[in-house]
């Protein structure tokens, strides 16, 4: 456990200055409270109002601690876990969107990688393609989908998940291209002298070589996902997900809420790409490469 | 012993097209190759002796002359594996294990499991390599991995052996000891070895045919039939016919670097 020391350092350097922020940015507010109260505000009162106001520029972090706490330990503890107003809840919503859109991703990725590395003719145009769909601002794309997926009759989760999956295939697609071809020519030589059928070939070397490739791009996947997932709840007035919450939090000025749901989301992306990197381990273990 | 023709190359010849022109890594190459020979390929860095093996084993395509290995075109023989080819460096396969690397030309080959089960033993046994079957790649040493990627060559018993440099990386006295043991193993199994190297001791020792190279163009100079019995223990180095044509195969590697040197 020699990593718990210096983490322990970042995360009470980061609390420190998120605290300093909070008396920073929140004082006007303060002062301007106390002017029109006719008060005198000494230091300790500043810092302590700065540290519990209700619509804070920057809640200090007990206060976002808190309302997580409110929403999620508490209400397990009340058995109402799952209730519309818990953010396990909404992070449950969130997370299936991004699984799917992980999964069809990921699916769409391999597929196209294989097709690029295989055929000629998709290797000199589907890259540019790939590359040009990422430079669209995925905000001016999103509602695009959702309003053409709503009009053929689609709604709900997989319009979500779409715009996850076009978020998370070019990771996948990069890095299993480099992936697929990572065989060094001396060993694709070595499968033609034992005549190999390209499926052999693929399935014994080309995909075995590529897994170190494909786990970095999984994690790159897997945050871009969970990012398209938010994204495709802003747009469509959702009434579920962390998207929701930051949309609503922002609409009423409930940075405490919105505070809440994006370290919700930090935490969903750190578990979600920390399992990858444990199947990663595994798997790279088991085939002897870590 | 039979005097049956394996390999027989007929006026072959190669010429790259680079964008500096084109190479002739080999030109004109004729040489027939008896069925048990073993045979070492000597040359400078650059005379083809790499690419003539790969004409053999259908890995390149010969731009003029013909070749032949088993009676039928070099890639009709691939297709009926009729060679196991070594290359330069052991190439196993770091996320498969000794057993699994040599299982995997069986598995693509369709042996049924027992029967590559039985010959992943035979092998390691043949290499002195038995015991290492569950060890990965990176947990041998050189010499052991290249032993490994030898026995992976041998398990599908083909009749040709086909050998690029195997032992280059090697420090002399692994060397040595590989040496022995491919000639033994030679020796048991009456294998066709075709074998390159940069060592004249090594070919010399090895060998029951040298074949001495020289660059641009790739071509053969001198093709010596070693009156060595078959049965060479290490110290044959020493007597005076070894030394004798040791002497013919550097003054033919000298005429084959012209005035260069
Ligand atoms: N794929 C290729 N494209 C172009 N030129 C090539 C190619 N392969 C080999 N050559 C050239 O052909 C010539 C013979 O090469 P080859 O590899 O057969 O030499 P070699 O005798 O094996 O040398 P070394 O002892 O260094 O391994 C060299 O001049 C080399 O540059
Ligand atoms: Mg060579």
């Amino acid at each position: 456990m020699r990593n718990v020391v210096p983490i322990l350092t970042v995360v009470c350097t980061l609390l420190v200055i998120w605290y300093a922020a909070a008396v920073w940015l929140n004082a006007p507010w303060a002062y301007n409270k106390a002017e029109r109260a006719g008060i005198e505000l000494n230091f300790a009162d500043l810092v302590s109002d700065t540290w519990s106001q209700d619509k804070p520029k920057l809640p200090a972090p007990h206060q976002v601690g808190a309302e997580i706490w409110k929403t999620t330990g508490e209400m397990v503890l009340n058995g109402r876990g799952f209730s519309k107003r818990s953010l396990i809840y909404h992070s449950w919503v969130t997370f299936s969107a991004t699984a799917l859109g992980f999964l069809l991703g990921t699916g769409l990725g391999i597929a196209l990688a294989i097709g690029i590395v295989y055929n000629r003719t998709m290797d000199m145009s589907v890259m540019p393609w790939v590359i040009a769909s990422q430079t669209i601002p995925i905000l001016a794309i999103a509602p695009m989908i959702i309003v053409v997926l709503n009009a053929v009759g689609i709604s709900g989760l997989l319009p979500k998940a779409m715009i996850s999956m076009y978020l998370s295939f070019f990771p996948v697609v990069v890095g299993m291209v480099k992936g697929l071809r990572s065989p060094a020519p001396m060993q694709l030589d070595q499968m033609r002298t034992w005549s190999a059928t390209p499926a052999q070939t693929f399935w014994r070397l080309r995909l075995p070589s590529s897994m170190p490739y494909l786990f970095a791009s999984l994690k790159i996947g897997m945050a871009a996902s969970l990012v398209g997932a938010i994204v495709g709840e802003l747009p469509t007035g959702a009434v579920a997900g962390l998207g929701a919450r930051l949309l609503a939090g922002s609409y009423y000025g409930q940075t405490i809420q919105i505070w809440s749901a994006l370290i919700m989301a930090a935490t969903l992306a750190a578990i979600l790409v920390g399992l990858i990197g444990v199947l990663q381990r595994i798997t790279l273990k088991r085939m002897g490469m870590a | 012993m039979t005097d049956e023709t394996v390999i027989s190359a007929k006026d072959l010849s190669l010429t790259f097209q680079t964008n500096d022109g084109p190479v002739h890594a080999l030109k004109d190459v004729t040489l027939d190759v008896r069925k048990g020979d073993f045979v070492s390929f000597i040359g400078p860095s650059g005379c083809g002796k790499t690419t003539f093996l790969r004409c053999m084993a259908d890995l390149e395509h010969p731009t003029g002359g013909t070749i032949t290995v088993n009676g039928v075109s070099p890639e009709e023989a691939r297709k009926s594996r009729a060679y196991g080819y070594v290359f330069q460096a052991a190439g196993l396969y770091p996320w498969r294990t000794i057993g699994g690397n040599i299982r995997m030309p069986l598995e693509i080959m369709g042996y049924a499991k027992a029967e590559q089960d039985q010959r992943v033993a035979r092998v390691l046994e043949l290499v002195d390599l038995a015991g290492f079957e569950k060890k990965f790649p990176w947990q041998l040493s050189g010499g052991m991995q290249q032993r490994a990627s030898i026995a992976r060559a041998l398990s599908f018993d083909a009749d040709i052996l086909l050998m690029d440099e195997p032992f280059g990386a090697l420090d002399e006295i692994v060397r040595d000891h590989l040496n022995e043991q491919l000639l033994s193993l030679w020796d048991r199994t009456d294998k066709t070895i075709c074998f390159v190297t940069h060592s004249i001791p090594e070919a010399v020792y090895l060998s029951t045919k040298i074949v001495v190279m020289s660059p641009r163009p790739g071509r053969i100079t001198d093709v010596i039939e070693s009156p060595l019995p078959r049965e060479r223990p290490l110290d044959i180095r020493d007597t005076p016919e070894f030394i004798e044509i040791a002497h013919r195969v550097r003054d033919g590697l000298r005429a084959g670097y012209g005035d260069a040197i």
